[in-house]
C-alpha cells in the first residue's frame, strides 16, 4: 500500500512486519525516528518483541549477539559514533555467524563532531564481514530489510547485514513508500529457525578461542559466506521482485549507461541526484552514465568490471575517504575491478560532514574527469585551507 | 564415584593448572545451576583454558563474546528466552578483570534493566590471562606486573573495589560472597541467585596458584585464611541488607599473607610493619562491618 511517511518510519514499519523477537537498540542521531517508532509499536502490541533499551552501542549489539545465539530474530539500528562504539561486537558478531540485522543511518566520523551525513562510519566497517546494503530512496531503504532478514539468515550464508540510508537525507525525508502488508511480508520472510542455537536440549559451545592452527580458516569460511551470499542476493532479490514487482537481484544498477562515454560510480541517495544531473547532461548531448552500487560486501567486482568494461572514462563519486590512500573505499574498489584496463578511474571525494551535493557539482565532476583530473577532495573552500 | 561427579556438567581434561581455584568455582557453579543453564563467558582465564577449539569442557549450552559485555550477551539471551517461552536459567561466569573493570558499564545497565540472570565473579584479585596484572579486585599491596613490589613501592596502592556494595545499590534482589573453600555454601548461593527473579550477583573469593604465588595443593587451605584472617568475608545481601555472614575466630593477616609469593616483599628483605598493620586494619573493619568475629571467652588463671 502506498504511503507517504518518513524514512525512519518506513523503515521502522518494515522491521516490524520483519517480526523480531528483540530489539536491542541506543538513540542517537539521525537513527533516533526508528528506535522510537519500534519502542512504540512494542507499547502498543503492533510489534510482539522485547526492547531492550540499552545503555550505550556496544551493549546494544552485544544484546543482539546474546539473543540471536538464542534462536531469536533480533534488529538494532545505529550509526556513526555508535557504530564506532560498537566495533568489536561487529567483527564479533560476523566471526560468530550470526545474521543480525541494522539499519546504519550514515553519518559523519568525529572529530570534529558532526551528525550530518556521509559514508564514513559503516564503510570503515566494511572488512567485519557484514553485508552491505546501501540504499538511494526510502522505498530502496525499507525493501533492503525483508531481503537482509532473507539473505543474512540463508543457511548458506549466516552473516550479519547493515542496511545503511543516508542520515537526514532519506531517514527525515518523507517520500511515497509501497509497504508490503503482514501477510505479504510473511509470504516472503519466514520464522527464524536456525539448526544450532545457545539450547539446553542440545548444548553447544559458541565462540570458543582458536589457535593458529584453526584461526586462518574460521577467516576463509566467512569470506566464502561473503561469496554465497552473492546467489542468496540474487535468488531472493529476485524472488522479492516476482512478488511484489521490485526485483533486487542485481548488486549494481545501470542508468543511461549503454552508450554512456563518461560513467558515474556511486552509492546511496546522491544517486537521485546524479540521474537528474544526467539527464540534464544527456539533453546537452554528454554521453554520461550511471552506475549506482546498492550491494557493497559482497563486493560486485565482475558485475562492476563487465558494465563499466565498454567506456571511456569513470568517475567515482565518494562520501568517504581512506585517509592517507588515493580516495574513498568505492574508487579503491573500483579501480581493483578494472584492473588491466586501460579505462582511466578517477575518484572524488565529495558531500562529507553532510555538505550538498548539486546537480552542478556532478557536471562539474564530470569535465573535470573528461580533462583526467580526479583523485582529489572535490569542492573544497580554499579560504578554509 | 567421585572422579565421575567432577566430570559432570564442567568436565575434567580442561587446561586449568593444577590447583586452580576458578576451575573449581566452574565446576560447582554449574553443578548447582544444573543442566538447564545457559553459560556467558567473559574473555579470561576461564574461558581460554575451557575452550580451545575444537575442545570445550562445557556440558551445558556455553557462549563468549567479548571481554567486558557478557551482562550484555546475557541480557539478549534472557531476553529471547522469555520471547521463546524457554525456562533455561542464564548463568554468567566472569573474572574480576571482566567484572570490576572493563565489564562495568555493562553490568551497572543490565542490573538496571532488571533482567533475570545470575552473575557470578570468580575473583582471582588480577589479570591473570595476560599475565598477573592488577585489577580493581586486586588487594593492597599485592605485587602483580603492572603493580610490582619495588625500592619504593609495596605493590597494588589501593583496596579491593566493593563490588557487592555497587551491585546492591543497583537494587538487586540478592548479592553473595562465597568461597571455593565453602563448596555447599556456594553452591547453596548459587542456587539461591538463580531462583531469586532479577539479576543476581556471587562473587566467588578463587585462589590462583600461579598468579598469587603457591603450590597448587593449597588452594583450599589459602582460601580458608583468607576468611578466617577477615580479608575475606563471606555474606549473604537480600535486597541490600546483610542477612548471613561467617564468622570466625579471627587470626591474624600475617597468617594468611605469608603463604603467598604476591605479599612476600612485606617479609623479606625485612619485615614491612607499617604495611602489615595497615592490611590488619582492613580486615579489622571488615570484621566491624560484618560482624564476624566470634567472641572467645578468656581463659581463666
Amino acid at each position: 500500500m502506498m504511503e507517504i511517511t518518513e524514512g525512519s518510519h518506513a523503515v521502522a514499519e518494515a522491521v516490524r512486519l520483519c517480526r523480531p523477537q528483540v530489539v536491542s537498540a541506543y538513540p542517537i542521531t539521525p537513527q533516533t525516528h526508528i528506535v522510537e517508532a519500534l519502542a512504540d509499536f512494542v507499547a502498543n502490541g503492533t510489534l510482539d518483541a522485547d526492547y531492550i533499551t540499552v545503555e550505550n552501542e556496544l551493549s546494544a549489539l552485544s544484546a543482539c549477539v546474546g539473543a540471536s545465539a538464542a534462536g531469536s530474530r533480533v534488529y538494532s539500528a545505529t550509526t556513526s559514533q555508535g557504530l564506532m562504539l560498537m566495533a568489536e561486537v561487529v567483527f564479533n558478531a560476523a566471526g560468530m555467524r550470526l545474521p543480525i540485522v541494522m539499519s546504519i543511518a550514515n553519518r559523519a566520523m568525529g572529530a570534529p563532531l558532526s551528525i550530518w551525513n556521509d559514508m564514513q562510519d559503516s564503510i570503515s566497517l566494511r572488512d567485519a564481514g557484514w553485508l552491505h546494503f546501501y540504499a538511494e530512496d526510502n522505498q530502496e531503504a525499507t525493501d533492503l530489510h525483508f531481503l537482509a532478514y532473507k539473505v543474512a539468515e540463508d543457511p548458506t550464508v549466516q552473516l550479519p547485514a547493515f542496511v545503511c540510508f543516508d542520515g537526514f537525507i532519506l531517514s527525515h525525508t518523507y517520500e511515497p513508500v509501497d509497504m508490503l502488508t503482514q501477510e505479504q511480508a510473511d509470504s516472503f520472510l519466514h520464522p527464524y529457525n536456525p539448526s544450532e542455537k545457545l539450547d539446553a536440549k542440545d548444548p553447544m559451545s559458541f565462540g570458543m578461542y582458536a589457535t593458529p592452527d584453526y584461526y586462518h580458516e574460521f577467516r576463509y569460511e566467512t569470506n566464502e559466506a561473503q561469496n554465497k551470499a552473492k546467489a542468496a542476493i540474487q535468488k531472493y532479490g529476485k524472488e522479492f521482485g516476482t512478488l511484489f514487482g521490485r526485483d533486487y537481484s542485481a548488486f549494481v544498477e545501470s542508468y543511461r549507461l549503454d552508450d554512456a562515454e563518461t560513467a558515474i560510480v556511486a552509492m546511496g541517495s546522491m544517486c537521485g541526484t546524479i540521474k537528474d544531473a544526467i539527464d540534464e547532461m544527456r539533453d546537452a548531448g554528454q554521453k554520461v552514465g550511471l552506475l549506482r552500487i546498492r550491494v557493497f560486501r559482497p563486493f560486485p567486482i565482475e558485475e562492476v568490471a563487465k558494465a563499466l568494461s565498454h567506456v571511456k572514462r569513470v568517475a567515482v563519486l565518494d562520501k568517504n575517504v581512506s585517509l592517507g590512500s588515493r580516495g574513498g573505499a568505492t574508487a579503491i574498489e573500483v579501480r581493483d575491478a578494472m584492473y588491466g584496463k586501460t579505462i582511466p578511474v578517477k575518484g572524488y571525494i565529495l558531500g562529507l560532514g553532510g555538505r550538498d551535493i548539486r546537480k552542478k557539482d556532478i557536471k562539474e565532476i564530470v569535465k573535470l574527469c573528461e580533462k583526467g583530473v580526479g583523485d582529489q577532495f572535490y569542492g573544497l573552500k580554499k579560504e578554509l585551507i | 564415584m567421585a572422579e565421575k561427579k567432577t566430570c559432570d556438567l564442567f568436565d575434567c581434561g580442561h587446561r586449568a593448572c593444577g590447583g586452580c581455584g576458578a576451575a573449581l568455582s566452574a565446576r560447582l557453579v554449574t553443578e548447582a545451576a544444573g543442566p538447564e543453564t545457559i553459560v556467558v563467558a567473559s574473555t579470561g582465564c576461564m574461558e581460554v583454558f575451557s575452550t580451545p577449539y575444537p575442545e570445550t569442557a562445557w556440558k551445558v549450552p556455553w557462549i563468549h563474546s567479548l571481554f567486558e559485555n557478557a551482562a550484555a550477551v546475557a541480557s539478549g539471551i534472557e531476553a529471547a528466552l522469555k520471547k521463546q517461552g524457554r525456562k533455561e536459567k542464564v548463568v554468567i561466569m566472569a573474572g574480576d578483570g571482566a567484572t570490576f573493570d572493563i565489564g562495568m558499564i555493562c553490568i551497572s545497565g543490565a542490573f538496571e534493566r532488571g533482567h533475570d540472570f545470575t552473575y557470578i565473579c570468580y575473583d582471582n584479585e588480577a589479570y591473570m590471562n595476560t599475565g598477573i596484572q592488577r585489577s580493581g579486585a586486586t588487594p593492597y599491596d599485592a605485587s602483580t606486573t603492572t603493580s610490582p613490589a619495588g625500592k619504593v613501592s609495596f605493590g597494588n596502592k589501593r583496596p579491593k573495589k566493593d563490588m557487592p556494595a555497587i551491585l546492591a545499590a543497583h537494587g538487586a534482589p540478592y548479592v553473595a560472597t562465597a568461597s571455593i573453600a565453602y563448596p555447599a555454601d556456594l553452591m547453596q548461593k548459587v542456587q539461591k541467585a538463580i531462583n531469586t527473579p532479577g539479576p543476581c550477583y556471587v562473587q566467588v573469593h578463587a585462589p590462583c596458584c600461579t598468579g598469587w604465588g603457591f603450590e597448587g595443593e593449597q588452594t583450599i587451605a589459602i582460601a580458608k585464611l583468607a576468611i578466617e584472617t577477615g580479608l575475606w568475608v563471606n555474606f549473604e545481601m537480600v535486597d541490600g541488607t546483610v542477612t548471613k555472614v561467617k564468622k570466625v575466630v579471627r587470626k591474624p593477616v600475617t597468617e594468611y599473607l605469608k603463604t603467598q609469593k604476591r605479599f612476600r616483599h612485606l617479609f623479606k628483605p625485612k619485615l614491612q610493619e607499617a604495611e602489615i598493620a595497615h592490611i590488619q586494619a582492613i580486615a579489622d573493619k571488615n570484621a566491624e562491618k560484618y560482624g564476624i568475629d566470634i567472641k572467645v571467652p578468656p581463659k581463666k588463671e
